[in-house]
């Protein structure tokens, strides 16, 4: 199941797409001329809620849906770039944003216009400051073409686009921590509900979307629902990035249609495992995923948000990581659960205390320290965090722990052996 | 004396310009600013903490506070060249931890550790986002930061190197 073109991988496809000139050779730029002109904003969520497309970011929320939650009562409205991207195992919207960087911000303003929002914002992590830096440029490219300021097209349209930096935290990525983080504060999460499209950026309403997803923006305008509905499955339409990493021969991004086969990704496109290794376990959404045991059923599962979940898992921001049998799931959960406690904002006490106490408890389990009462006991903790947090972050950090100790018992048997006789 | 003000006056009013003209819009300027005194200085020095704290119009406290909870940002001097290598998950299952072990052995450092030279630091960090390209670091410097991607020990040390060499 190729695809016969990329879609968000463009430049793949098309050389130097990041230069202006080029991307409007392309078509670059007409979708966006083609909202501020011929559209309704009406028209162009319409045209998003039938195209089916589902937050790019993890939640696969529909995007025309989310967008038709702001609030007509309260202005301004805000757009914001979720451009955090900090899941270990993630690494698609970074290449977006270095090499197929207009289709990204056409996709921003034409989602900016829908919602009426004369500023966005694009959030991105401390890290990828070459990144922001090069968009600066990319902004300043496009205001100077007409396509960004004032007055768009001869319209009374006007939209301003703005980088801001994070400064390393993962917690960021949660939106609404995100927004508190532009607002120069701590990246902690607010309590919700009221949620963004109500109460975002300075109090006002806000759309928060992934980088992916507005990606995908400029192609549903430009070719129509229709089409982009015939890639991918009924629920889950489109094309999707996969980022595969871990123990394959070809890591990298994939772009597929959403429905592939994780036997097509991991083998076909990754080229399988290196030699004499078998696959154990997959992680289909990062370092926050459950961990799915790589049986045939698993393998002929296709990565769509709805039969993730059949085989115990979800398929999150679609970030594959394969796991060998030579990796043992201790030694793993105490790499995603030193992370997470690493990650914790420290807002609420049973994601800050409960990362704090798993990480010791694994760290015991990994030093040959622990017996099967540690393991209960980590089991033990892990369920008291769970639906307990106030953001995703604490909820995460218990889906490998669970699923790794319910899935894999064998791993853990052998760790406490010695201890335990 | 209004050292950042001086010297980056344009800088600090386009950053001051991204945001609304409220006092909510004022504070947004703080991240930027503190990156802004970071390259300036290498590290957020008292005096910058006190400037950027008039210029967002949020308290002292709240700007140490802010420099606390991001792990960009430095409040001391910490090696003019920080190597950071992500070991997290998928990075570990390509060889990061080993690879960070073996370059500081080779530099005569622990992990987390500067040279003795005070020029180089090499940390272990969490993800970079380049999962598919490990091992990889992130070299932070005054001058901003790069990636280095696919990367041996060797071609660590030749880079490091270089960077001694300036």
């Amino acid at each position: 199941m190729d695809m016969a073109e990329h879609i968000l991988l463009r430049h793949r496809d098309i050389p130097e797409l990041d230069r202006v000139d080029i991307y409007r050779r392309d078509g670059g730029f007409e979708a966006w001329k083609k909202v501020v002109t011929r559209m309704d904003p009406d028209d162009v969520t319409n045209e998003v809620k039938a195209s089916g497309l589902r937050g790019r970011g993890g939640a696969g929320f529909p995007t025309g849906l989310k967008w038709s939650f702001i609030d007509g009562q309260n202005w301004p409205h805000y757009v914001v770039a979720n451009a955090d991207e900090s899941e270990p195992g993630t690494f698609k919207d970074r290449e977006i944003m270095e090499s197929n960087p207009f289709q990204f911000l056409e996709g921003l303003a034409i989602c900016g216009y829908a919602v009426k929002a004369e500023d966005a914002y694009i959030y991105l992590r401390g890290e990828f400051w070459q990144i922001a830096h090069k968009l600066d440029q990319y902004i300043a490219d496009m205001e100077s073409a007409g396509f960004l300021g004032d007055k768009l097209f001869g319209t009374n349209t006007r939209l301003h686009l703005h980088t801001h930096l994070g400064a390393g935290a993962y917690i960021c990525g949660e939106e609404t921590a995100l927004l508190e983080s532009i607002e120069g504060k701590l990246g902690q999460p607010r309590l919700r509900p009221p949620f963004p499209p109500a109460y975002g950026l300075y109090g006002k309403p806000t759309i928060v979307n992934n980088v992916e997803t507005l990606t995908n923006l400029p192609v549903i305008i430009a070719r129509g629902a229709a089409w982009y509905k015939s890639i991918g499955t009924e629920k889950s339409p489109g094309p999707k990035i996969f980022s595969l990493s871990g123990c394959v021969n070809r890591p990298g991004n994939y772009e597929l249609p959403l429905g592939t086969t994780f036997r097509e990704l991991i083998f076909d496109h990754g080229r399988g495992l290196p030699e004499g290794r078998k696959i154990k376990a997959i992680m289909p959404a990062g370092a926050s995923s459950s961990m799915i045991i790589a049986n045939e059923e698993a393998l002929a599962t296709p990565m769509d948000y709805e039969s993730v979940p059949k085989v115990g898992a979800q398929l999150g921001s679609a970030s594959v990581i394969v796991i060998d049998d030579s990796v043992s799931i201790p030694w793993l959960l105490n790499k995603t659960v030193h992370f997470f406690t690493h990650e914790s904002c420290g807002k609420c006490t049973p994601c800050r205390e409960g990362t704090y106490w798993m990480m010791h408890l694994t760290d015991r389990i990994c030093q040959g320290e622990a017996t099967m009462d540690d393991v209960a006991l980590l089991q033990d903790v892990a369920n008291q965090i769970k639906g307990k947090c106030l953001c995703a972050l604490g909820e995460f950090s218990i889906e490998a722990v669970l699923t790794g100790i319910e899935r894999f018992p064998e791993d853990f048997a052998s760790a406490t052996e010695k201890s335990d006789s | 004396m209004k050292a950042l003000n001086q010297k980056h006056a344009d800088e600090i009013q386009a950053i001051l310009a991204k945001y609304p003209a409220t006092d909510a819009g004022k504070r947004s300027a703080v991240m930027p600013l503190l990156y802004l005194a970071q390259q300036e200085y290498g590290y957020i020095t008292r005096q910058a903490i006190r400037e950027i704290a008039e210029l967002s119009g949020i308290t002292e406290t709240e700007v140490a506070s802010i420099i606390g909870f991001y792990t960009l940002y430095v409040d001391q001097p910490s090696g003019k060249y920080r190597i950071q290598v992500c070991t997290d998950l998928p990075c570990a299952l390509h060889g990061a931890e080993e690879f960070v072990e073996k370059l500081c052995e080779n530099l005569g450092i622990r992990v987390g550790e500067m040279t003795p030279d005070g020029l180089i630091k090499v940390e272990a960090v969490m993800c970079l986002a380049g999962c598919d390209k490990a091992p990889l670091f992130q070299v932070q410097s005054s001058e901003g930061l790069e990636y280095y991607e696919n990367q041996t020990v060797e071609s660590a040390l030749e880079l490091i190197n270089k960077l001694r060499q300036g």
